[in-house]
């Protein structure tokens, strides 16, 4: 009898949490298709990437001259290349390191900015002044030019190619963070915080900054768009990985001197494309949720 | 405040924003592993002793970083800004010669982008839940979404290669001889000199290149247009405009769109630095002889002082955007004025 109790007293809250967990995100989903749409295209890609040596006969790196430039068809769904490797593989295996190298070089961007920006919009005064000026300073500069003067420093390579978006894309991190702690700070429970003598380090990334969370994921996941982008441009120049990797902007490069043979830049750039706008999707919806200050309709 | 001080209270900020950017450009500059020295003499002048003692004077690279720092300040206030290594030509010449064809794209670019981006950003909000406002969005959402060099690619293949229903690459056919130079404006300069042939051939170069680099700003400005327009129009003094009977479309005009502008105003001027980068792509595929081609090609010769030169230029022409943007804003929204 007690046993009984027992189980159900500690088993059934949780079930019905989860239970409701579930529905409710089911509910939110539904009345977002922009989001599901979104998050199948990703999965597709992701899931595709890994099934990929499993499910398809094709080599993305060995050369079959046979079917060079072969246009579009049964044998090859996307045409294949110059030296007849088929496009759909390639752009499939291409995943592998156009979205880690986006979600890499996110998540530096992330943490540098966010922690510039916290420090800045906590310290206020000086300190504050002093960093915002090295952010703006940061931001002047744009994007690919410093891309390509940080890569003819270091040399191309795709170390060199995320670090190089961490650097360009951090800024807008730091000026987000700073306005949210800054609004947050206000907070009577930052204050009560204080008042129980937590320090300054536990006050800010304890209690500050998780409630800063909400709108800095929305623009992660919109950004990590831009970085896929800037990635690909980046390597669409000769300034990411080495030519024969497969690569989103690699794969667009390699057609672009045949304009009758469209297929070859035409397929991977779908795949640059859908990823892209499906973070726009998915970012949008988030903002729904998260980001209490721009409620887009 | 009135506007000529608060002009005066912008230009005396960016100040330290140029020194520090010529920091960072001194700080990468100095990171490089390569030997400067080598890097920008060469192997032959490399082994005259006259010319490296005269170039480490000139540079002071005996002296202590931060007195080299005060020197390389001094060569840019001089406008010296080096050698370029591929082309042997003073970096401050390659620049002045490539300057004006970016200007032409990237202003164009800008136009049509904003132009199509308020139009279709307005009419969409306007529309709301309409075909046409699910059109402008899906357009705006390829312009967000789609790789510049990709749409590029794409587009020469079809309306060049295909279709042949625009010129091909560069800024104007092998058979047009230029119109003389007055401003490096091609359009321009062959309206001065009355050269119809050269403006129509120029007109038609620069159309698919500018309608593909204005795509990213053109879809951001839609988006942001929409959204700040469907915001305007739900606020209580459109409700007073309509109730006093004012025609609906003097209430989306006076009231609704001026002050819809606001928010946009600000991303046209962030959006000018998406350009210049996506102009590197740009003219790259579309060979387009602008400051964005020629910053590749020094990046794939690893031609530093000319990279070094055009992220200063592209970087001040940021500042100055930026600077104008603000006084706009100035301008348009009264309520910094009361500050």
């Amino acid at each position: 009898m007690s046993s009984i109790t027992s189980l159900t007293l500690e088993s059934r809250p949780t079930e019905l949490r989860t239970a409701g967990r579930l529905r409710l995100a089911w509910k939110w989903l539904r009345t977002h298709p922009g989001v599901t749409f979104g998050l199948a295209i990703l999965l597709f890609w992701m899931v595709g990437t890994l099934i990929a040596p499993a499910v398809i006969s094709y080599d993305p790196l060995a050369p079959n001259i046979n079917d060079s430039l072969a246009a579009p068809g049964i044998a090859h769904i996307w045409g294949a290349d110059k030296l007849g490797r088929d496009i759909f593989t390639r752009v499939l295996y291409g995943t592998r390191i156009s979205l880690p190298a986006g979600i890499i070089a996110v998540l530096a961007s992330l943490f540098i900015g966010t922690a510039i920006g916290a420090v800045a919009g906590y310290m206020g005064g000086w300190g504050d002044e002093l960093l915002m000026r090295v952010t703006d300073i940061f931001l002047a500069f744009p994007s690919i030019i410093l891309a390509m003067a940080i890569a003819a420093a270091l040399g191309p390579s795709i170390t060199n190619a995320i670090l190089t978006i961490a650097i360009v894309a951090w800024p807008n991190y730091a000026r987000v963070t700073r306005g949210l702690v800054l609004s947050v700070k206000q907070n009577e429970y930052v204050e009560a915080s204080r008042a129980i003598g937590a320090s300054h380090f536990r006050i800010l990334f304890r209690t500050i900054l998780p409630n800063c969370l909400g709108p800095l994921i929305v623009l992660a996941t919109i950004d990590l768009g831009n970085a896929i982008l800037l990635f690909a441009g980046l390597s669409f120049l000769g300034l990411g990985p080495a030519p024969e990797v497969p690569e989103w902007g690699r794969l667009i490069a390699d057609g672009i001197q045949y304009s009758d043979q469209w297929w070859v830049s035409a397929f991977p750039g779908l795949a640059i494309f859908s990823s892209v706008m499906a973070l726009n999707f998915i970012g949008d919806g988030l903002r729904d949720v998260l980001d209490p200050r721009t409620r887009r309709r | 405040m009135p506007l000529y001080l608060y002009i005066v209270r912008r230009a005396i900020l960016t100040v330290p924003l140029l020194i520090g950017i010529t920091l960072i450009a001194f700080i990468i500059a100095h990171i490089v592993p390569a030997d400067p020295i080598t890097a920008n003499l060469g192997q032959r002048a490399m082994s005259d002793p006259t010319i490296v003692a005269a170039f480490k004077a000139q540079w002071g690279l005996d002296k202590p970083l931060p007195t080299q720092y005060l020197i390389y300040v001094g060569n840019l206030l001089q406008g010296n800004l080096g050698t370029s290594i591929r082309t042997k030509r003073p970096v401050l010449d390659d620049l002045k010669a490539y300057l004006p064809a970016t200007l032409e794209l990237a202003t164009t670019s800008t136009f049509l982008g904003v132009g199509l981006g308020l139009l279709l950003g307005v009419v969409s909000a306007v529309e709301r839940g309409k075909l046409i406002d699910f059109i402008a969005r899906f357009v705006s959402l390829i312009g967000i979404s789609a790789p510049v060099f990709w749409m590029a690619t794409l587009s020469l293949a079809i309306f060049y290669v295909g279709l042949r229903i625009v010129p091909g690459l560069g800024r104007l056919d092998t058979s047009i001889v230029a119109p003389p130079a007055v401003t490096g404006l091609l359009t321009v300069d062959s309206l001065l000199s009355g050269r119809w042939d050269a403006f129509t051939n120029a007109i038609g170069h620069l159309i698919l290149p500018s309608l593909v680099l204005g795509s990213y700003s053109m879809g951001l400005i839609t988006r942001v247009t929409r959204s700040s327009m469907l915001e305007t129009l739900e606020q209580d003094y459109i409700r007073t405009a309509r109730s006093k009977g004012l025609r609906e479309q003097m209430v989306r005009r006076r009231h609704a769109l001026r002050n819809a502008l606001i928010p946009v105003v600000t991303v046209i001027g962030l959006s000018y630095g998406t350009l210049l980068s996506g102009a590197v792509l740009t003219e790259t595929i579309f060979a387009w002889p602008g400051l964005g081609r020629y910053a590749y090609q020094s990046s794939t010769t690893l031609d530093f002082p000319a990279i070094m030169g055009v992220s200063l230029v592209i970087a001040l022409i940021f500042i100055i955007i930026n600077l104008i943007v603000d006084v706009l804003y100035y301008l348009v929204d009264p309520r910094i004025q009361a500050h």
